[in-house]
């Protein structure tokens, strides 16, 4: 039974996805009731998952699709692989979409209407895709996988307001560019060895030594190009801020948290297991300084342009790409802190964003304003609330004992040690604009307006809200808020066991 | 070598004043009841650290960990010499501060009273936090803690002073914090490869450079802004616009004092005295407190407002200890720690004068002061004692820590001369001991020796309430008995110094 959980916990999903469809027009109450099930489920295989991994040797297990025997000569079977790293992400996946389908339950009639099941179909898929990428074993897999998020993704995006069908045919263009540029660089290597499993290709340009060849080297950039716009990595991140403030409010909460972070686990999948250390991290090679300058330049942008920003949820989608900018160094310094923290971090930024936009939804739910001035006073008035929003805020600007403080300081570490000064500087530099921003908010929404400076009120019910407000937040959103904000501190005080189990899965790949 | 012993007294004396926080909040809406708490919680604190107290001078070494959060590094307590004297200073001055914030808070009626007793009962939770902290990173996690414990004390007024204060406040302490102290703290973890606890004198190994060393160095006194070291001095006079309690325990002794404390372990447990003086690197330290000394006591000679000049005064005062313990003399780090006491009890009676002034009379300007003696005399022979005592003079405590301080900065080198370089230091301290006359001097008297005419008071003595009055009293006598009896903090100082 232990030896199906692959695949068993997508069947799940992919299923309660199917029943959804069928369920039809007008029956989301219905359909929330399948998701529950089946995400809920899911996300107790992946536990299960996680617990059977760790205990496992070799710290990896390989699941052969329609049970097709391994062939040494030519492969045609495709598989499943998955180690703790695996685990771990599918694990964070499961829950955001179980907790995200808690906070929908009210929001779905109130912004998708009619259209509610259909919403739950496509949420299941593309969780679906999302887990499909991270165990596939097969270099085309994930490119169909990728799609298929893809094509969900686009369609949730669009059920948004007015605006988000543009921002959807931005993404839908930045999209399919990055994903062609991917097919290409897979192109390239099926010629060159023949073969689509992701450990074949690796054993076959190790033992042919390929390393050198020009059309490997082009197969690696036109990948690692593909995979940085599908993980808004600047300055390709132009689709992401429309896309996701304007779609609505449970699928801004589930794809923000999720898509760059599953993407950029691809991207190190790519690098360490698909291409190997020895070839990425080559000292001849010249892209590993110019990529940590690129991350660099991509942290210190978002970060400014989320300083800029006066929209609660275009601020925290800037800030998505500046974490961005973050794994994305940390996989690049080539050395084991920080891959490891790089890929920690793509935990805790799971938590917190998660956290912040649910918190942030919340407010703008219930002030009905979207601009930072929705914050003032709502200490007194939603104290639940902004006790979530200012874990994730702590968390962000990386004050212990949340996880962003952990993740920081192996990244950091993994910087001092690569003697990769610049990076070390942007990420500290990150912290004080974060602290800037968070403050600014914390501020407001402990003293309150600012007396004698009067500020446009678009929105009349705001200070209608009584104090103490919790009773009128339904607790299908505080829920998945204060699950978020205490994972936050679980994963921080749990950092030594998650770190240790990610290192000893990096230590193996590396050799 | 000091015998390290486990010992849960050090926890259960931090957990005290955190077991206070929800009971001051449920007991919100009786004040008499949440300021009993408040009470009990000070007096077992300070109860606990005075049984920790013979242990220490044992040479005992008290442990509490909490496990490890990172790969070798536990959050965990350390109770030696220095952390002890630390700890009876700040817990003990918590029972007198809050007697004072009783009376002062009442008499002024002022709001949201119940979250100010919470948010003191955590930051002294930090305070001792960082008292016991036995590695960089409890050190840290807990003055992060105390930033931002205090935030809501400093900006309790609320209105547009207030907020623009506590923006400095935070962005000033946590800014620093955060972009130096940080990378400077991996870095040592990193060099060491795994542990970062003070115990072994040197977290640095020996084949740091001058360069990188000195780097690191500054990173790491910069870093811990609570120091008023220039140029990230500015957060303290912003922060006066704080209630007076506050300006008291934490801006004269608890959130500054902390900052030195940090200093000192630094020169102390991360660097460790041989290495620095092997580096020869203390001395850009030396000249920047001295900058800072003359720097800020000139600053407080133009202050009208009498909390500013004295958040000024502290300024300098926090600059000699660490002026003192860069001298890395055996004498200049016990003057540098015993300073961190002696200052503390002078400068706290100060600031209870200031407030008590406040309260009765709502006056807090320097100029406003004439003839105050007659009316106050009470109060301002405390501030007398208290002005002395700053300014290091005979019979109160300040003496005894400058002393120790200046013969710090005159110690024969090996080959039988004098140091030419320290001995301008010396110059330093003098000529800053009579700039503390010339600004305190003045106030004590005019308040008590002007012409009938000039006073700007008149009618009899109106004191400030008994609540008020009794801290500061008791608190002007400590500086006067810690002159006749510097005994216990001598020999606590001399734990760390003589290593």
């Amino acid at each position: 039974m232990t030896d199906h959980l692959p695949i068993l916990l997508l069947l799940f999903p992919l299923f309660g996805s199917l029943i959804c469809v069928l369920l039809g027009k007008n029956n989301a109450a219905h359909s929330w009731v399948v998701a529950m099930i089946s995400l809920g489920g899911s996300a107790l295989l992946s536990l299960l998952m996680l617990i059977k991994v760790l205990g496992l040797k070799l710290g990896d297990f390989r699941y052969r699709m329609g049970g097709w025997p391994e062939s040494s000569s030519y492969e045609v079977g495709i598989e499943l692989r998955v180690d703790v790293l695996a685990c771990l992400i599918v694990l964070a996946v499961m829950i955001v979409g179980f907790l995200n389908t808690i906070y929908s339950k009210t929001r779905v009639s109130a912004e998708v209407g009619e259209k509610g099941s259909f919403f739950y179909a496509l949420i299941q898929l593309l969780i679906v895709g999302l887990c499909g990428i991270i165990m596939t074993n097969d270099a085309f897999n994930l490119y169909v996988l990728i799609e298929i998020t893809s094509l969900t993704s686009y369609a949730l995006i669009a059920m948004g307001n007015r605006r988000a069908a543009l921002s959807s045919f931005n993404y839908v263009i930045m999209g399919t560019i990055g994903a062609s540029f991917y097919l290409l660089g897979v192109g390239y290597l099926y010629i060159k060895t023949g073969t689509l499993n992701i450990d074949d290709i690796h054993n076959y340009l190790r033992s042919e030594n390929l390393w050198a060849s020009q059309s490997i080297v082009v197969a690696f950039i036109l990948i690692m190009l593909g995979v940085w716009t599908k993980m808004a990595f600047f300055p390709l991140h132009g689709w992401l801020p429309n896309a996701y403030s304007y779609a609505p409010s449970m699928t801004g909460t589930f794809m923000a948290p999720l898509m760059t972070k599953v993407m950029v686990y691809v991207m190190i999948r790519v690098m360490l297991w698909l291409f190997g250390s020895d070839f990425v991290y080559s000292p001849e090679s010249i892209w590993s300084e110019l990529i940590i300058w690129m991350a660099v330049v991509a942290i210190v942008a978002g970060s400014f342009l989320a300083l800029a920003r006066n929209d609660i949820k275009k601020m925290l989608t800037y800030l998505i790409i500046a974490e961005v900018g973050y794994m994305v160094g940390g996989a690049w310094l080539g050395n084991l802190n920080g891959q490891a923290g790089a890929f920690y971090h793509i935990l805790s930024d799971a938590a917190m964003t998660f956290c912040l936009f649910i918190a942030a939804s919340i407010v703008i739910i219930r002030t009905g304003e979207s601009r930072l001035n929705a914050f003032d006073d709502l200490f007194r008035k939603m104290p639940i609330t902004m006790i979530g929003f200012t874990i994730g805020g702590l968390s962000m600007i990386g004050l212990p004992p949340t996880c962003g403080f952990f993740s920081k300081w192996y990244l950091i570490k993994g910087g001092v040690e690569a003697g990769q000064w610049e990076f070390v500087v942007a990420l500290l530099f990150s912290s004080l604009i974060n602290a800037v921003i968070f403050f600014k908010i914390f501020e407001r929404a402990y003293f309150g307006k600012i007396k004698g400076i009067k500020e446009e009120v678009t929105v009349q019910d705001r200070d209608t809200i009584p104090a103490g407000g919790i009773k009128s937040v339904p607790l299908s959103m505080l829920i998945p808020l204060c699950v978020g904000s205490l994972s936050i501190l679980i994963i921080g005080i749990m950092n030594k066991n998650i770190f240790s189990w990610i290192t000893k899965a990096l230590e193996m790949v590396n050799g | 070598m000091a015998s390290v012993e486990f010992s849960l007294i050090p926890f259960l004396a931090w957990l005290v004043s955190l077991l206070a926080v929800p009971a001051i909040i449920l007991l919100g809406k009786k004040p008499d009841a949440r300021e009993g708490i408040t009470f009990l919680a000070a007096i077992v604190k300070f109860g606990l650290v005075l049984l920790m107290l013979p242990l220490v001078r044992e040479g005992k070494i008290l442990h509490f960990s909490f496990g490890e959060i990172i790969e070798g590094i536990p959050i965990e307590f350390r109770v030696d010499g220095l952390g002890i004297l630390f700890a009876i200073v700040a817990s003990s001055l918590w029972i007198l501060t809050s007697l004072y914030a009783l009376g002062y808070m009442r008499s002024l009626k002022e709001h949201d009273q119940t979250r100010f007793f919470a948010c003191f009962a955590l930051s002294l939770s930090a305070t001792i936090g960082v008292a016991f902290a036995g590695n960089l990173l409890t050190l840290y996690i807990f003055y992060e803690i105390l930033s931002l414990s205090t935030y809501p004390l400093v900006t309790h007024h609320g209105d547009k002073e207030a907020r623009s204060g506590g923006r400095t406040y935070l962005s000033h302490l946590l800014g620093t914090s955060v972009a130096f102290v940080l990378p400077a703290m991996i870095y040592c973890y990193w060099k060491k490869g795994g542990d970062i606890n003070f115990t072994d004198g040197s977290l640095l190994t020996t084949d740091l450079g001058s360069g990188a060393g000195l780097i690191v160095l500054l990173a790491f006194t910069f870093g811990f802004a609570k120091n008023g070291l220039m140029p990230f001095h500015s957060w303290l006079p912003n922060a006066m616009v704080a209630p007076t309690p506050v300006s008291a325990l934490l801006h004269a002794v608890a959130v500054v004092k902390v900052g030195v404390f940090c200093v000192i372990r630094v020169f102390t447990g991360v660097f460790g005295i041989e290495l620095l003086e092997k580096l020869d690197i203390a001395i850009v330290v030396s000249w920047i407190a001295a900058f800072t000394v003359i720097t800020s006591s000139l600053i407080a000679l133009s202050q009208n407002n009498l909390k500013r000049r004295l958040a000024f005064s502290t300024i300098g005062q926090l600059s000699y200890i660490i002026l003192g313990v860069s001298l890395l003399s055996p004498l200049g780090v016990t003057g540098s720690i015993l300073h961190v006491a002696m200052h503390a009890f002078g400068k706290i009676t100060l600031f209870f004068c200031a407030g008590a002034i406040y309260v009765a009379m709502h006056k807090k300007y320097v100029s406003e002061l004439v003839g105050i003696g007659r009316k106050m005399p009470i109060t301002m022979t405390a501030f007398a004692i208290g002005s002395l005592s700053v300014i290091g003079l005979p019979f109160t405590g300040g003496l005894v820590s400058k002393w120790y301080l200046v013969m710090g900065t005159v110690e024969v080198l090996p080959e039988g001369t004098l140091d030419h370089g320290k001995i301008a230091l010396l110059v330093v301290f003098l000529v800053s001991s009579i700039l503390n006359a010339c600004y305190f001097l003045p106030i004590v008297y005019r308040a008590f020796f002007c012409r009938p005419e000039e006073s700007l008071y008149e009618g009899g003595r109106q004191e400030a309430p008994l609540a008020c009055l009794i801290p500061l009293c008791i608190t002007a006598l400590l500086s006067v008995i810690s002159f006749f009896n510097p005994g216990l903090f001598i020999e606590l100082a001399g734990l760390i110094s003589n290593k």
